[in-house]
């Protein structure tokens, strides 16, 4: 014994020591398990799985943690209990054989017993000391001690002795868990949890719309960091699993790694390149607005990149879906055949939602896609709350983006403006929210889209015509008329007006032009005629010019003449 | 009376020599001289020395004296201080008295 004590102060931080029970997903919500060497209270109601959490406690540490236990069965008989728990794979009498576990059923009949005077519980503490030295026992459960006080009525020394029980197995230094029935404004109808003070579990087992869900709360756990919250759990062939397998912290990684949604013109309202891998969307809209031909598409690019994809299809068939998409240009069933996609279909109605939770877990950890579509997410409001749904999803988100696989919703938002913003109260969880609005004028109907919003990237703030085609799924600008968004043929009709309105303006262009050449045209022949003009007056007044000088030379030369003609005579 | 025929044999489990047990055994010889004189067979086990023991007899409390002949079994816890129990229980007397 002294060995173990000096391993479990191995830990650097003095931090309690603690006691892995292999319990799916309790060792995480406890971070490490139950106190190790101290004693631990489950209680609950009848049928919430105080036993089997107990004796999984005991198997698994004996199998997996080489710690034997003892249990110490006050109800059930020790043949009962093998066979009760066979159905999970624990084979108790193999245990017993190899000495790792120890059962021992402590029979109390109240009309065999008369009580006289003074006795303690020593015969209690000496068996379960025999038991616990026997194999060396680190584990002990008492399921469930109450009984005692069925059969004693002596309760002052009882409750004595009791309180010396607790005492006497923390200085055994095992780790013990006591079970009790839940009590009427009480954790347990005896008030155990007085003397268990270190940690107290609390089992629930609800029904609500004839759906099962059991809880498992952690009221109190002395010394440690725990989980607060009630968690749901699950009982089946594997044993008890505490659900979320992750959901305490928010330290998952993140990746800058962008990835196309399907529809190139949507990438362009999401800076150009798409999502964020590893992020979660959410798709909202009304009925018959194109949220599964957008998941389809997104499924379909995500195949196209020669990565995996699962879809949970909660309303149509796979067939229905790859019927459908067809008409849009979409063609799934290649990529079922190439082993890329997967459909799981199923009823919401099929099963509880943590039931959902956990098929959605080992569908993922089997087919290990890199994006995930669950179409839609508002049919599982039929199995269970709002609230429960949230916190599903909650939990599904956080489990995908630790394995970095993006993830797509879809949900059906009611006719009304306020519903949009609490669609399952996921809107806060995702990281990229499209709503799809119907928006109606003019006697039709056509589809907007805008990006709600989209976490750490640059968005178009415009709300775009979503339209769909037989060659896929596209956007298209809104006109902004003066009577607001113009959708449809409003907006054909807008477009038309606006070639008119081009023609007649080329057309009153040209005309123009062809004025201004008239203008010109005129203008010049105007200007030749004055030119015309001009040079009819230089040409008179040249001629008047010429004939003085000829005038002048004749008269030169005619005097000349004369003087000559006197000199010759 | 047949009963008057049978032996009552008797087991007193202890857990060391406490002045419990003490009390215990004295007061059981008391009753049984006084009642069951030559009729009775009595074994005192200590587990604290066969702890082995107390699972067949499904103790848990002690003192515990455990009547296994003649039927039906009975199991009478503590110092065995209150004598008209004791004889009830060990059915040497009627309950309806």
């Amino acid at each position: 014994m002294s060995s173990t004590t000096s391993n479990k102060h191995n830990t650097p931080l003095k931090s309690l020591p603690k006691s892995l029970t292999g319990i799916i997903g309790l060792d995480e919500i406890t971070t490490g398990g139950l106190p190790a060497g101290r004693p631990t209270l489950i209680c609950g109601g009848a049928g919430s799985g105080k036993t089997l959490f107990s004796i999984e406690f005991i198997v698994r540490g004996a199998m997996d943690y080489n710690e034997p236990g003892v249990f110490m069965a006050f109800e059930e008989k020790t043949e009962e209990l093998t066979q009760n728990v066979t159905s999970l794979g624990f084979d108790l009498d193999q245990l017993q054989k190899e000495k790792l576990i120890k059962l021992d059923h402590v029979h109390i009949e109240r009309s065999e017993i008369e009580e006289t005077g003074e006795y303690d519980l020593d015969g209690l503490f000496i068996r379960l000391g025999y038991a616990i030295d026997s194999i060396g026992a680190k584990r002990v459960v008492l399921d469930t001690i109450e009984n005692l006080f069925a059969g004693l009525t002596n309760q002052g020394i009882l409750r004595a002795e009791l309180k010396r029980l607790f005492e006497w197995l923390k200085e055994k230094k095992v780790t013990t868990i006591i079970t009790g029935e839940k009590g009427e404004g009480m954790l347990t109808r005896h008030g155990l949890e007085e003397y268990v003070s270190d940690c107290v579990i609390l089992l629930d087992h609800r029904i609500n719309n004839q759906i099962s869900t059991r809880l498992l709360r952690i009221v109190k756990y002395r010394g440690s960091v725990h989980g607060t919250n009630e968690y749901p759990f699950l009982i089946n062939e594997k044993g008890i699993s505490v659900l979320p397998v992750t959901s305490l912290t928010l330290d998952h990684p993140v990746s800058s790694e962008r990835i196309s949604s399907g529809i190139p013109t949507l990438d362009k309202m999401l800076d150009g390149q798409g999502f964020f891998r590893g992020s979660s969307i959410l798709v909202s809209g009304t009925a018959g607005t194109g949220k599964t031909s957008i998941a389809a598409s997104f499924a379909d690019a995500s195949c196209q990149r020669n990565e995996r994809c699962i879809y949970f299809a909660f309303e149509e068939s796979p067939q229905q879906i790859i019927r459908n998409m067809r008409s849009i240009g979409l063609d799934l069933q290649k990529h079922i055949d190439s082993g890329l996609l997967k459909f799981q279909a199923s009823r919401p109605t099929l099963n509880g939602l943590e039931m959902h939770l956990v098929s959605i877990h080992n569908q993922i950890k089997e087919f290990k896609p890199a994006a995930v579509v669950l179409d839609p997410i508002t049919n599982l409001i039929t199995v269970g709350s709002v609230s429960d749904v949230k916190s599903m999803l909650m939990r599904l988100i956080d489990f995908l983006q630790a394995e970095q696989i993006t993830v797509l919703f879809t949900a059906l938002s009611l006719n009304n403006v306020v519903n949009e913003q609490t669609d399952e109260g996921v809107s806060s969880l995702v990281d990229a929210w499209l709503l799809v609005r119907d928006i109606e004028s003019n006697g039709e109907r056509n589809r907007g889209m805008y990006v709600m919003k989209s976490r750490g990237m640059k968005h178009s703030n415009q709300v775009r015509e979503f339209v769909i085609t037989d060659k896929g799924l596209n956007m298209i600008d809104v006109y902004l008329g003066p009577e607001g968004v113009l959708t449809g043929s409003a907006r054909e009709t807008q477009q038309l007006q606006e070639e008119t309105g081009v023609v007649l303006r080329e057309h009153a262009v040209s005309r123009k032009n062809r004025e201004i050449e008239r203008k010109r045209l005129v203008l010049e022949s105007k200007i030749a005629g004055l030119k015309e003009e001009f040079e009819s007056v230089q040409d008179e007044l040249n001629k008047t010019y010429i004939e003085d000088e000829l005038r002048k030379e004749v008269l030169d030369k005619n005097r000349e003449q004369i003087t000559r003609n006197r000199h010759n005579e | 009376m047949k009963t008057k025929e049978e032996t009552w044999e008797l087991r007193l489990y202890i857990a060391g020599n406490t002045p419990k047990s003490q009390t215990a055994l004295s007061n059981l010889k008391r009753y049984c001289e006084e009642h069951l004189k030559g009729k009775y067979i009595i074994e005192v086990i200590d587990l604290l020395v066969k702890p082995q023991l107390a699972e067949g007899d499904q103790i848990f409390a002690v003192p515990t004296l455990v009547k296994k002949v003649p039927e039906p079994i009975r199991k009478i816890i503590g110092d065995l201080s209150n004598e008209e129990k004791v004889l009830v229980g060990l059915n040497i007397r009627p309950a309806s008295k």
